[in-house]
Formats: structure tokens, C-alpha cells, sequence
């Protein structure tokens, strides 16, 4: 593909996301990304043309519901190289999926003297949940350290693994540092310590061809709004041999088999861990979204990511007064590329980009214990999408080097 | 909004230079404030005698607002009765929520060149994060 065949596609497939025809550049796609057209239109004509209670019904309405989620649910499966179907469980987001897990699977798999390691670059959803059954389980929480650039070397994990160690919960890919980590590489070393790997794919999922098989994770959660899929919608993935195991996390309507007043039994997987009326036009809506990136391709998607995050991640190395955190090589970021301001609050950074029109995070990214471990309090994140053009990235550069200026500091 | 209304010189002065940020000897006041969801944090001193209050100071960690307008605010209340403190206070609050006069901001002097954070939802909290704490501190304690 050439550069022109490139810009020429993603112009094209840009002006399928109505919102990006706002004079804004919109640099949080780590947060939630734009929504196509194609996926307003599923939902549209889902709640339009076929929404009932899906398997309640008999009647044919509710069986086009069912066949609806059933369809999204093998979609899903596909897309993340899943055996089958029902190793996927449809939640909310990478968060319900990452408590669905801890909180199950911990209730039976953790003792007293357990050890669960989870790297310090997680996000908050993905590290208080193991931390709460740690706790409850009187289980130990080992603590992973990636190196300064974000990379976790085999010495940092093999200190962390030992004979009491149950699970490790690291993610593909940080939304802070950006890094991508070598899950294929770790789960063999997790397995060969007779472990289980939980993978966040929050980050990851949307950004890259996520094989579970190939990397050989035990579990993987992710959501659909950060992958051009609605918000509300998300998945766990888990092997059937595990998921088979795995106790219910919500007990209601639909997960069940048989109820009577002194005995239970449950629905087969994954509709035991699906309890009470499930979002069909939520998993329609990711349906849509899974086409619609394997339309435009991972070739596309990838390199103009790529381009976008050489480009900013240079031009900010340009700049006076701006720091980068991670690593200072572009390829090292995944579309993410986190910084600070010398003297400048990241919300005051935040703020006055705002109003110049580019959208960028302020805060701590629900990451404060690798804000600790990185020694700082809050940083700025810019994160690109495929759809986001070279000009965004300009005027990103050009607002960001006025900022100092501006708050009344010297370049 | 334009920017200048909003960081102004003020607001970019008392963030370079403020001159109330350090800590004081042996207040008899002291409290902190945080913001949750930005992670704006102040700890306020005051030492008060005779119900004047006769010295003050903060330190903390936040953006150029809450940062600039503790130290604004300090600067104001320093030789002012507590009871004056908690009258400016309120006004602040209230000019902040947009609901002051032109007179009562003109009162808040210095502090009036934060009216505009009114329109910014986003940062109200920045603004009022030292005042709040100011009013919980000794309204509180009577
Ligand atoms: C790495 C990572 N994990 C988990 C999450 C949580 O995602 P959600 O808020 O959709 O549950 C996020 C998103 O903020 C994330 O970036």
C-alpha cells in the first residue's frame, strides 16, 4: 500500500464516523472511540425490525432476537480466534468481565498463602478486583514491575512466580505507557509455573489481531466501545475447560436450568454467567463494529496508527519543556503516547488544548498505582485511531508547544 | 471562551509566583482539601488571633486554578475577621455558581478574576476547592 493508498482509505473510511465531521481532533480513543455509521445503523434496524426478549420467546420475534445475539456472540468468537462460541460471556465492558473472573474464579481457585501476581501498569479495573478476593482469601498480591520503558523482562516475571502462584493478570497492552506486551511469550512462562493468565485486551482488542489461541491466554476481557462498538457492551473470553468450572457471578433470570424452592440448576455456559435480560443491540451493535474493522483491515488500521504515533511521539521530542513517559521509541507505543509539561498541570494542559480543539486526557488513566511506580501524580494522554489524520496530529504538536507560553513560562 | 478571560494574568501570576505557598509555624487551623476526580489536593494553614486571622499559607499539588486561587484567596484574608473570611467565601461560591452581583464580585477583588470558571463546568471544582476548605475549616469550629 502506498502513502497516498493509505491517506486515500482512511479519508474514505473517516467519513463513515458522523461525529468526526465536528471541527474538533479527537485524540481519546484510548477512553471510548467514535462510533460508524454502520454500527448506528445495526442497532437502529435491530430495535426496529427484530428486538423482543431474546430466549423467552417461542414466538418468531424473540427467536430473531436470539439468533441476533447468537450471530454476534460467533462473530465475537471469530474475531478473537476463540474454539467456539461459548467461550465468549457478553458483559458491560473489560471491567464487569475482569470482576466476573476475579470474583469467580478466585471464590474457588484461591487459599490462604495463594500467590496472584498483577503487573503495577493495570488499570484500576484490573487490579482492585484481585486485590478485594486477594484480601478476602487472605491470598497474596505479587506485584509485577515493568522496566522504565514499560517492558516486562523475564526476570521481573520469574521473580514473581513461584510454586503459590495461582494466576497472573497482566494486559496486552497499557493504556498509559502504551507498551505491548509479549502475552504469547509470558503465558508459557505463567503455565510453566502451572498458573493461569488473565488478559486485559482492553487496548488491545481494538488495535491488533488478538489470536487467544496463538497466545495461549486463559482468559481475555475487553470492551466494545473503545473498538467502535457501542458502549454497554463487552466481553470475557474464557477456555471452555475453565469456564466449564466457573461458579456464577450474578444469579437471576435466564441462567438457570431448573429452580425450585430447595434445588437449583444452571443454564449451560456462557448463559449461566449471563443472568437476567442481556443487551441484544449492544452485542449487535459490536457485531457491526467487528465487520466493520475486519473491512477496513488490520494492514490499514495499523499502519496509520503507526504513522500517527511516529509522528506525535517525535514532534514532541522536539519540543522544549515536554516529556515523554515510556519509552522514547514510537514503535513502543501503541497509538498511546502519554507526557508531561514541565511546570504545567496536565489538567491546565488538558484544558487549553480543549478549547484549541484537540482532545486529549488529563488525569491519572484509573492507573494510580503505575502513576506511583512512575514517581508522578498525573500525565496527558493522546491516543489515535486509524481514523485520525496527520493534520490532527499537527495541530496537536502546534497547540502542545504553545502551552508553556501561554501559561506564562519561557520555551 | 476565550483564553484570556479564563487564564488570565492573575490566575497565571499567583500560579508562578504565588506567595502564600508554603507552610506556617503551628497554625491553629489546618485542613485538607481534595479533589477526586482531578487529584487537586491543598492543605490550608491558618493562625488566627482575636478572631482576625493573622497568617496563612497552603501547600498542595493541583492545576494553575486551584493552585491560584487558594493562594488568591489566602492573600484576601489574611488581616480579616473569620467571620469576613466565610462572608467572602460565600460570595466566592456564589459568584463561581453564577449566582453573585457585579457589586459582589467587585467585593471579591482579585478573586472577582475568576468569575468566568462559572461557564466551565469542568473546572468549577479546581476553583472552589481552597474556598470550600477555607469554610468547612472555620465554619465548622465556633
Ligand atoms: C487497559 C484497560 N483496562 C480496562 C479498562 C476498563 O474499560 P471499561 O471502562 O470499558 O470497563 C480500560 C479503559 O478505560 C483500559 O484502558
Amino acid at each position: 500500500m502506498t502513502d497516498q493508498e493509505l491517506k486515500d482509505n482512511v479519508i474514505k473510511y473517516r467519513k463513515l464516523f458522523p461525529l468526526l465531521s465536528q471541527d474538533i481532533a479527537y485524540l481519546d480513543n484510548a477512553a471510548t472511540t467514535q462510533k460508524p455509521v454502520a454500527v448506528l445503523d445495526a442497532m437502529k434496524a435491530y430495535y426496529e425490525e427484530d428486538n423482543a426478549n431474546p430466549f423467552r420467546g417461542v414466538y418468531d420475534l424473540s427467536e430473531r432476537a436470539t439468533e441476533r445475539y447468537e450471530e454476534a456472540r460467533a462473530k465475537t468468537a471469530a474475531f478473537i480466534n476463540a474454539s467456539t462460541p461459548e467461550e465468549i460471556v457478553f458483559v458491560r465492558n473489560a471491567t464487569e468481565a475482569l470482576n466476573l473472573l476475579a470474583y469467580s474464579w478466585c471464590e474457588d481457585n484461591i487459599s490462604e498463602g495463594d500467590e496472584i501476581v498483577v503487573s503495577v501498569m493495570e488499570h484500576h479495573s484490573d487490579f482492585l478486583p484481585w486485590k478485594y478476593m486477594a484480601e478476602k482469601k487472605n491470598a497474596k498480591l505479587v506485584k509485577l514491575e515493568p522496566d522504565e520503558t514499560g517492558a516486562v523482562t523475564d526476570e521481573a516475571l520469574d521473580k514473581c512466580l513461584s510454586d503459590k502462584t495461582k494466576l497472573v493478570a497482566i494486559t496486552q497492552v497499557s493504556n498509559v505507557l502504551g507498551r505491548v506486551n509479549d502475552i504469547k511469550h509470558i503465558a508459557e512462562k505463567v503455565h510453566a509455573a502451572g498458573a493461569l493468565i488473565s488478559v486485559d485486551g482492553a487496548q488491545s482488542v481494538p488495535h491488533m489481531k488478538v489470536d487467544v489461541r496463538d497466545m495461549d491466554a486463559d482468559f481475555l476481557s475487553f470492551s466494545g466501545h473503545k473498538m467502535y462498538g457501542p458502549m454497554g457492551i463487552g466481553a470475557l473470553y474464557a477456555k471452555k475447560k475453565h469456564l466449564e468450572k466457573l461458579r456464577p457471578f450474578m444469579y437471576g433470570g435466564e441462567m438457570i436450568a431448573t429452580v425450585h424452592w430447595d434445588r437449583v440448576t444452571y443454564a449451560e455456559i456462557p448463559h449461566k454467567f449471563e443472568a437476567g435480560t442481556v443487551n441484544v443491540g449492544g452485542a449487535v451493535g459490536l457485531s457491526a463494529a467487528i465487520d466493520f474493522i475486519n473491512e477496513v483491515g488490520w494492514d490499514i488500521m495499523e499502519k496509520q496508527e503507526e504513522k500517527l504515533t511516529l509522528k506525535a511521539v517525535n514532534g514532541i521530542k522536539e519540543i522544549n519543556g515536554i516529556r515523554l513517559i515510556g519509552s522514547d521509541r514510537p514503535e513502543d507505543h501503541k497509538g498511546i503516547v502519554t507526557f508531561m509539561v514541565d511546570d504545567v498541570h496536565p489538567h491546565d494542559v488538558a484544558d487549553i488544548m480543549g478549547r484549541a480543539g484537540v482532545c486529549v486526557r488529563a488525569g491519572h488513566h484509573c492507573a494510580q498505582p503505575l502513576m506511583d511506580h512512575l514517581g508522578v501524580k498525573s500525565t496527558c494522554r493522546a491516543s489515535f485511531a486509524f481514523y485520525n489524520t496527520e493534520e490532527e496530529v499537527d495541530k496537536f504538536l502546534t497547540e502542545l508547544s504553545k502551552v508553556r507560553g501561554l501559561m506564562g513560562y519561557g520555551f | 471562551m476565550d483564553f484570556k478571560t479564563f487564564y488570565n494574568e492573575v490566575v497565571t501570576d499567583h500560579n508562578m509566583h504565588p506567595l502564600h505557598k508554603h507552610a506556617i509555624e503551628n497554625p491553629d487551623f489546618e485542613m485538607e482539601g481534595v479533589n477526586p476526580s482531578c487529584g487537586d489536593e491543598i492543605t490550608l494553614q491558618l493562625k488566627v488571633k482575636d478572631g482576625v486571622i493573622t497568617e496563612g499559607g497552603f501547600v498542595g499539588d493541583g492545576c494553575a486554578i486551584s493552585q491560584a486561587s487558594a493562594d488568591i484567596m489566602i492573600d484576601m484574608v489574611i488581616g480579616k475577621k473569620t467571620e469576613e473570611a466565610l462572608h467572602l467565601a460565600d460570595l466566592f461560591i456564589r459568584m463561581i455558581k453564577s449566582e453573585a452581583s457585579p457589586e459582589e464580585i467587585d467585593e471579591l477583588q482579585e478573586a472577582g478574576a475568576l468569575a468566568d470558571i462559572s461557564h466551565m463546568p469542568a473546572r468549577v471544582k479546581c476553583a472552589v476547592l481552597g474556598w470550600h476548605t477555607l469554610d468547612e475549616m472555620i465554619g465548622k469550629k465556633d
